[in-house]
């Protein structure tokens, strides 16, 4: 990216100020290095978003921040219903609440590594992975609807984890205001088979040993401890989630034209907040959310299975889920007012520190939430904090994970899948996929580097870094 | 959209009837998108166009020619404008590839005003044999274009999610 359009405003944040149709200014988080490396699409884009009627303080750029379609990935944006606002399915994304969930196992490496193996093939048996994969839950239209209406809760009920988990879920489990109503038959129709699946692309499943503590006083508060293993599920909402955006994303563009508002391009598709479009699709993407949260519940509960059958008597406790595709209503303070906002985070982590406590589980009230980033089969992934200051500066909200350095395509040409797998067990991480190109596709080194990343979150305040990861195991959708 | 047995496709873009721009040889191909994929299809007709972008849908997850036109289904979808044909058409697989967990290599598309009926042969997803990489989310809006060029040849592409 060419930096001199750039006013910078510290080691870590640079401005655009606004121009032409732009309502409020660009703001990009990141070090003077992941900024050169960024598309010059992200500017581009972000300086769409900030036209957006009703849009607070600034259109926002975290530190992964790369090309996506209308938003940039890694795109913050809120809006206010009051003046305009708007909520944008673009601003979601096609996957919605696509998150990360993060399981404490209670073992040791040097418990693990002599069965890395039968560990890896175990889950590998128990996880549905790849495309067209299906697991043991074929639901009806109506047995879906309760699941789109409850989310986590549904699977707690139905015997899928423990009453426990749902506190260490964002929204508890369930996300209100869903209406299954508003999600077309077709977006069910897509989901029926997908429930407990993984997916594909760079969704994952990573048993990881934590291999450094940053933070000794939040890490024991998490229950993280050097040496010990986790397990990581990155997914979300599968073909749900994918029909609902398709869907809306047609409807808003058109209802963007009726209202009269003026889209740079028309992935930024959007309604107002107050209009019948913008509340349907509401409903539909908190459904979608639910969809999610219950799927990645239902997932744990897999992984648990697969644990106990080679480590009896070890059970899976659930650090914390996140979601990383949302729309959320929040309240935050614009100009020293609170107001309350649509929170678009495309690509982006909720980041909430101690001084949101009253909205946190109770054992993270002291030290803020776990933000967890994911990362890429061989890369570690990290688990952060969120800060008080990322309240400020972007809305309470910090990074998701590295984003793509190369092109599906340039990896397939740099890799083989096969050689790939080998050089990683070669490192001592064993991947299972049901696809060799698949594979090649999320090499490691298509990856950009998600140290740096995290690094300049922390920098500029947006999260407080606590723990890295190294996977050890990692089944591959 | 039933779905049939059956093991002699109808005729499809070879037997179409020759036009002015049957020089133009219809093939695919991607475009680069860093987070995705951009799938292009180039014809002598926009049927062609649009033919040669489905093939390119599916090579997206897997090598088309692994996949055996044994399974036929039909479909239809509209749209007010040739752009958002596009996307209706390329939506209109995904979510027959997601529903029916099928892999389609044959297309015959007609198009007639705003209305895009097509016959689309394939098999279900066999995961040794096709070794699916990734499944496509969804087309976008992204470099979306439906265009004839100067030399007669029809275009058609956008970016899809993966």
């Amino acid at each position: 990216m060419d930096i001199t359009k750039l006013e910078r405003v510290s080691e870590t944040e640079w401005c655009i100020p606004p121009t032409g149709r732009m309502r409020v200014p660009v703001v990009i988080y990141a070090t003077e290095q992941l900024l050169k490396e960024m598309d010059d699409k992200v500017v581009e884009q972000a300086c769409g978003v900030a036209t957006l009627p009703g849009i607070q303080k600034a259109a926002l750029a975290m530190p992964d921040a790369h090309w996506g379609y209308g938003f940039p990935i890694g795109g913050v944006a809120a809006f206010d219903a009051d003046e305009g606002g708007v909520i944008s399915a673009g601003g979601v994304g096609f996957d919605i609440s696509c998150g990360v969930r993060t399981l404490l196992t209670g073992l040791h490496k040097k418990d693990v590594l002599p069965r890395q193996k039968e560990l890896a093939d175990t889950l590998y048996r128990w996880i549905p992975a790849g495309v067209g994969s299906t697991g043991n839950l074929h639901l009806s239209v109506k047995e879906l609807d309760e699941v789109l209406a409850n989310g986590a809760v549904w699977a707690v009920q139905h015997g899928y984890g423990t009453p426990e988990d749902l506190d260490r879920i964002e929204e508890h489990g369930r996300m209100e205001g869903a209406d299954p109503a508003c999600v077309s038959n077709q977006a069910k129709k897509r989901q029926q088979d997908e429930m407990g699946t993984l997916g594909s692309g760079n969704h994952y499943l990573e048993v990881q040993e934590i291999v450094e503590i940053y933070d000794e006083d939040i890490a024991k508060v998490y229950g993280l401890r050097l040496g010990e293993i986790t397990v990581s599920i990155h997914c979300g909402s599968r073909g749900l989630g994918h029909q609902i955006n398709t869907e809306y994303l047609k409807e808003m563009t058109a209802a963007a034209q009726q209202h009269g508002i003026h889209l740079p391009e028309r992935e930024l598709a959007c309604a107002p907040i107050k209009s019948a479009v913008g509340q349907r699709y509401l409903g539909a993407m908190r459904a979608a959310i639910n969809c999610a949260l219950a799927n990645r519940q239902i997932l744990s509960h897999l992984a648990g299975k697969a644990f106990a059958e080679v480590f009896p008597g070890v059970r899976l406790t659930l650090l914390y889920d996140v979601s990383h595709n949302t729309c959320k209503v929040e309240e935050h303070i614009v100009d020293g007012k609170r107001k309350r906002l649509f929170v678009h985070r495309k690509g982006a982590t909720r980041s909430y520190g101690p001084a949101r406590s009253d909205e946190l589980p109770a054992a993270f009230r002291s030290v803020g939430q776990p933000v967890l980033i994911g990362g890429s089969m061989g890369t570690c992934s990290y688990i952060l904090a969120g800060t008080d200051t990322a309240e400020a500066k972007a809305f309470a909200s910090a990074v998701h994970g590295a984003g793509r350095a190369l092109s599906r395509n340039q990896a397939l040409k740099q890799w083989q899948g096969r050689q790939v797998i080998d050089e990683l067990a070669g490192r001592g991480i064993l991947i299972r996929s049901p696809s060799t190109r698949g594979v090649a596709e999320e090499a490691p080194g298509a990856y950009k580097d998600v140290s740096a990343v995290v690094d300049a979150a922390e920098q500029a305040g947006l999260a407080r870094k606590v723990a890295r990861c190294k996977p050890l195991i990692c089944i591959k959708g | 959209m039933d779905k049939q047995e059956q093991t002699q496709p109808s005729p499809d873009t070879a037997a179409r009837p020759a036009t002015a721009h049957a020089a133009v040889q219809p093939r695919w191909e991607h475009f680069e998108h860093k987070a995705d994929i951009g799938v292009r299809g180039i014809g002598p007709s926009i049927e062609s166009a649009f033919e040669q972008a489905a093939l390119a849908l599916v090579a997206v997850c897997t090598d088309p020619a692994r996949v055996r036109p044994v399974v036929q289904v039909e479909l239809q979808c509209a749209a007010p404008t040739p752009e958002l044909l596009l996307v209706e058409w390329l939506n209109a697989l995904i979510f027959e590839m997601a529903t029916r967990k099928m892999l389609f290599s044959r297309f015959s598309v007609q198009i007639d005003d705003q209305k895009l009926r097509a016959t689309v042969w394939g098999e279900p997803i066999d995961v040794a044999r096709h070794e699916p990489a990734v499944e496509v989310k969804g087309a976008t809006y992204a470099e979306l274009v439906v265009q004839r060029a100067a030399d007669g040849a029809w275009v058609a592409q956008c970016v899809v999610d993966v």
